[in-house]
């Protein structure tokens, strides 16, 4: 937990925050903080909690480089892309272990409520510190979610928060939090959620002709798109003398529709998922003079049951479970006062079993073995690492393909060029993978075994001003970075000569440009009011430039727009707070050839929300209104995948 | 320039340079000059049907019209602006029958029945899983994955659906073996491929017979597994593709006639050719298949030619200018029954816009067009 820096927007805004005494960070400083060379884009505490989310994938949309995948719905999958280079490079850390899947390398952030979330942070490239198990070396960029950590004040022994939410979709979202004091070193926490909606919504589609005449304008209610799920959580920390420990357990149930295309004469479809994740992570880290260590270890079941019911089309009952064990080891030693060096090692195991015929039961060994290096020179830091991954396959009854072994090496510098240091110029240099997953080795007909890893490059230059006064402007920050990936090998679906058959081959080769601007400003222009404004652009030019015969060469790869971008404006006074927060996401292809019928409009929402919160004696009282697409715009952020509509959300929270 | 000049003027600016959201247009129209221009003759054009994509919603009509030349490209939103949700999603049979144009949109879960002149829709035959029509003495014939009655629910059997042309209503069904093809009508019996293609590893390997006079299926003659191409030559023998197993068993062309004095079909032939479609004119069935050979990570891809007479090879590729080397994966084939021009489709990588070929029959390409996704179904229309 030392591992996660707090912003200091946030703590400008905690002040006005009558819950922040129960909610604030928690930063152990045993030693002096590990310091990231490049800082994240950071969602945190008060400010995370009034963006207008049902889920992480909601929230991440406000940080810049980011596209989110979002099928619609309470229950619908939602996958991010961080710089256009493909949801597999994307690393999403839970609580210091990453979340994986085997599978399909794709996690499902929908699945992951913001209820016990305290902050959201996105790195690009890794983040910069050298202090982490190996595997985070790897990812091109990393999502880290810190869920909220018990800190007592004197004399207290305990605190309990219960929530509920209700809305549109028939949602109807309890959740509960009990942190305990065990001892003076021991501490618990348990969580637990449970969600609920129909997912049923109204959405439109209409069209006109070029002579402005309506061509068809009709209104439909999203089916099976519900959604039954609990989440229970159960976390412990301990405290020594030389370091701290934690323990987690964690379990996701759910039963969804899912709601599936809207096309021509198909207005329901009868597929079913349920799905149970669990798993349990330690972590233990000591402090020895010059040398920290920290270490994690993780068992995680994962099972997925795919029920197909919809009598036209081919029955599907499949059930699919993996396993994973993770065990990590990270080591820190102080050469100097300037310069760190560390050295981790992490082993993990995958298994996929699946009830799907021919299915060849793959198991995989993934070692991962990192060395890196920090400088602190005051006004310049750099830091280099270097990952090497070896995997080993083994699948049922056939040869398993020839072990793949990667190295990547990375570089990420920092300077301050002025006297002061609000101003700082970053640079990085990385060079990632992502393997292919079982799926697209092994998958029946589909998987590929000759598949090598994807590989990307990732350069980046950047500039951030950051500064805080206590006068009227109490804190400003700006960022742009302009970067450029490539990304070599990347497996693609090939076919294979009748309908709809295709294998994986290493084949595309895209090239990314882009640029990320971020503004933050917070100014308390009166007393008791603050008002924070907090502003995102992406340009992002993501060409796919495999093959100079394909028609879509050099075409914008599908689903990435060229502009997209947020601006939120928050307003805090005695209690009161008001949110606006805008999306953008420009006009995009929705397939690789960038025509008239592959063009899929911009879409752009409007949320806004009000809270309030009360003090009753003890007890702390929060209510918060949502209105969720306040235009109601009509819009798919993927083709026949309609969005809700305006919808809203009521919340009451409780806390003592 | 400050901070707060930054977003007092920049913010806004970017929302200014980026574009709003229209009003969404029916998808219009594109048309290519071709100039293959036969004026007056007895073929006036032709109709392509482009599958799209499963969950894509892009089937898309294309026409050429030997009249003026030019070819449509997607029109029958533009003809039809008033169909929500245009033509649907995965077209894969087309024909015309009379006055009328069929298109077998299958996971749209119906037959959508068109002015075969205009274009004009007339209306719609809801089946379920529809996968191909032909047509007998006024009633069309559509096969479908799902029968009209599920004894097992986890293996229902296939249908054909009797679908009457002037009222458009389902008149009779008849239960057929697993996830029926390709049908042909041949003295008064119809010859139904099963394929099995939901039951792997467990495919169906017949073809079923079906007597017209009462719909009943009569008989079911086993010929090869996962079947698919069911097609008559001009001297009403059948012409039969298996699919194989993608695995082991490769796919294959059998070959039924009647024997002389004899009113039933039997298994006469197999070539020992790959065969993904085919088609005829006079005494020549052109054909093309694709395999995929696993250890060089490739399509294999021939285009033959056989004497219907013989059952002999002919040609290993009727493609002689070099073209072949262009199409990625052939999809579609069709002979314009009077020029004898051969018409291959290549469906590139299934999410792109495909490609029409146009061959002389000497095997030289004539000319070529960009189509919708996946360019597969060719009828053509006479005056």
């Amino acid at each position: 937990m030392i591992y996660f820096i707090v912003p200091f927007e946030v703590s400008s805004e905690e002040r006005t925050d009558s819950l922040s005494h129960q909610l604030k960070e928690v930063v152990v400083t045993a030693r002096k903080p590990n310091e990231d060379i490049i800082p994240a884009q950071i969602l945190s505490g008060k400010e995370l909690h009034r963006l207008n989310s049902n889920s992480v994938a909601d929230a991440l949309r406000y940080f810049s480089g980011v596209q989110v995948k979002d099928y619609g719905g309470v229950g619908g999958i939602k996958t991010v892309n961080i710089r256009s280079m493909g949801t597999n490079h994307t690393g999403v850390v839970y609580d210091g272990v990453e979340l994986g899947n085997a599978q399909n390398g794709q996690i499902d952030l929908g699945q992951f409520s913001l209820d016990n979330i305290e902050a959201l942070s996105l790195y690009n490239g890794q983040k910069s510190e050298i202090l982490q198990p190996a595997k985070d070396f790897g990812a091109a960029g990393t999502i880290y979610m810190r869920t909220r950590t018990p800190v007592f004040d004197e004399g207290e022994n305990y605190h309990a928060r219960a929530t509920i939410r209700t809305g549109s979709f028939d949602l109807l979202n309890p959740s509960a939090l009990v942190e305990l004091k065990l001892s003076q070193r021991v501490s618990a926490s348990l969580s637990a959620e449970w969600i609920n909606s129909s997912g049923k919504y109204k959405f439109r589609y209409r069209r006109v002709n070029p002579a402005g005449e309506l061509a068809y304008d009709t209104t439909a209610v999203r089916q099976n798109g519900d959604i039954n799920a609990t989440r229970i959580e159960l976390n412990t920390y301990g405290s020594l003398n030389n370091g701290s420990w934690t323990f987690k357990v964690y379990n996701y149930n759910s039963e969804r529709g899912v709601p599936g295309a809207i096309v021509n004469n198909v207005w329901r479809r009868g597929e079913r998922i349920w799905d149970t994740n669990s798993f349990a992570q330690g972590r233990y880290t000591g402090y020895f003079g010059k040398f920290t260590t920290l270490n994690n270890i993780k068992y995680a079941f994962y099972r997925t049951h795919y029920v197909n019911n919809d009598d036209k089309q081919v029955k599907i009952d499949n059930l699919y479970k993996q396993k994973e064990i993770y065990i990590s080891s990270a080591n820190e030693y102080e050469v100097t006062g300037f310069w760190n060096i560390s050295a981790s090692y992490d082993f993990m195991w995958n298994t996929l079993d699946a009830d799907v015929y021919g299915f060849v039961k793959p198991d995989r060994i993934s070692q991962y073995l990192s060395a890196a290096s920090a400088l602190d020179l005051n006004r310049f830091k750099i830091q280099a690492s270097a990952l090497g991954t070896f995997i080993h396959d083994r699948i049922k009854g056939q040869q398993a393909p020839a072990d793949k072994h990667v190295f990547s090496p990375a570089v990420f510098m920092n300077g301050y060029p002025l006297r002061n240091k609000d101003f700082s110029v970053r640079v990085f240099y990385k060079q990632s993978f992502r393997m292919p997953m079982f799926n697209d080795l092994y998958y029946a007909d589909m998987g590929n075994s000759k598949l090598s890893p994807e590989r990307v490059t990732q350069y980046n230059v950047g500039l951030l001003y950051d500064h805080k006064s206590s006068s009227v402007i109490s804190a400003a920050r700006l960022s742009i970075d302009a970067y450029y990936n490539r990304v070599k090998d990347k497996i693609v679906a090939y076919p294979k000569g009748q309908q709809f058959r295709w294998t994986m081959l290493n084949l595309g080769l895209v090239d990314i440009r882009g640029i990320d601007l971020t503004g933050l400003l917070t100014i308390n222009p009166y007393k008791d009011l603050y008002l924070t404004v907090r502003g995102q652009y992406t340009f992002q030019r993501a060409i796919d430039i495999t093959n100079p015969a394909d028609n879509y060469y050099r075409d914008q790869i599908p689903y990435i727009p060229r502009h997209s971008g947020s601006a939120v404006v928050n307003a805090q006074w005695r209690g009161w707070g008001l949110n606006y927060s805008w999306i953008y996401v420009g006009e995009r292809y929705n397939q690789q050839e960038n025509i008239r019928y592959n063009y899929t409009q911009p879409w752009y929402t409007s949320d806004i929300s009000v809270s309030k919160d009360f003090k009753l004696g003890r007890v702390s009282l929060r209510g918060l209104i949502e209105v969720n697409n306040l235009l109601s715009q009509d819009y798919d952020v993927i083709l026949n995948y309609p969005m809700p509509k305006r919808n809203y959300r009521v919340t009451i929270t409780v806390e003592i | 320039m400050n901070l707060k000049q930054f977003f007092l003027y920049i913010l806004p600016l970017l929302t200014v340079a980026t574009s709003c959201r229209d009003d969404e247009l029916v998808v219009p129209t594109e048309y290519d000059i071709i100039g293959d221009e036969r004026p007056g003759a007895t073929i006036r054009g032709f109709y392509i049907v482009n599958e799209g994509n499963m969950g894509s919603n892009k089937c898309t009509l294309d026409f050429y019209d030997y009249y003026t030349g030019l070819y449509s490209r997607n029109f029958y939103a533009e003809k039809n602006p008033n169909v929500i949700k245009e033509l649907g999603d995965v077209g894969n049979d087309i024909g015309i029958y009379g006055s009328k144009l069929y298109i077998v949109v299958n996971c749209s879960h119906k037959v959508e029945v068109l002015d075969a002149r205009t274009g004009i829709r007339l209306g719609q035959v809801d089946i379920p899983n529809c996968r191909y029509v032909r047509f007998h003495r006024g009633k069309a014939y559509v096969s479908s994955y799902v029968g009209p009655v599920l004894i097992d629910p986890n293996a229902p059997k296939g249908a054909v659906y009797e679908v009457d042309t002037l009222s458009l209503a389902v008149t009779r069904k008849v239960s057929v073996g697993y996830q029926p093809e390709e049908m042909e009508i041949i003295d008064d019996y119809m010859y139904v491929a099963n394929s099995g293609g939901y039951r792997v590893p467990d495919y169906d390997n017949t073809v079923s017979v079906i007597q017209m006079v009462d719909f009943k299926q009569v008989q079911q003659i086993p010929v090869g597994i996962n079947l698919h191409r069911l097609k008559k030559d001009r001297y009403n023998k059948l012409w039969i593709t298996s699919r194989g197993d993608y695995q082991y068993r490769p796919s294959r062309l059998y070959v039924m006639q009647k024997k002389p004095g004899y009113n039933q079909m039997v298994v006469t032939d197999t070539i020992p050719v790959a065969c993904s479609n085919m088609a005829f004119y006079e005494d020549k069935m052109y054909y093309y298949a694709t395999e995929w050979n696993n250890y060089t990570a490739s399509n294999t891809i021939t285009y033959g030619v056989i004497d219907v007479r013989t059952k002999e090879i002919i040609s290993d590729n009727f493609i002689k200018d070099g073209t072949d080397k262009d199409i990625t994966i052939p999809y579609g084939i069709a002979v314009h029954p009077e020029t004898g021009d051969i018409f291959v489709t290549d469906a590139k990588n299934y999410v792109s816009s495909g490609t029409l070929y146009c061959f002389t029959p000497d095997g030289r390409k004539k000319w070529s067009v960009r189509t919708g996704d996946i360019p597969a179904h060719i009828t053509f229309l006479t005056k």
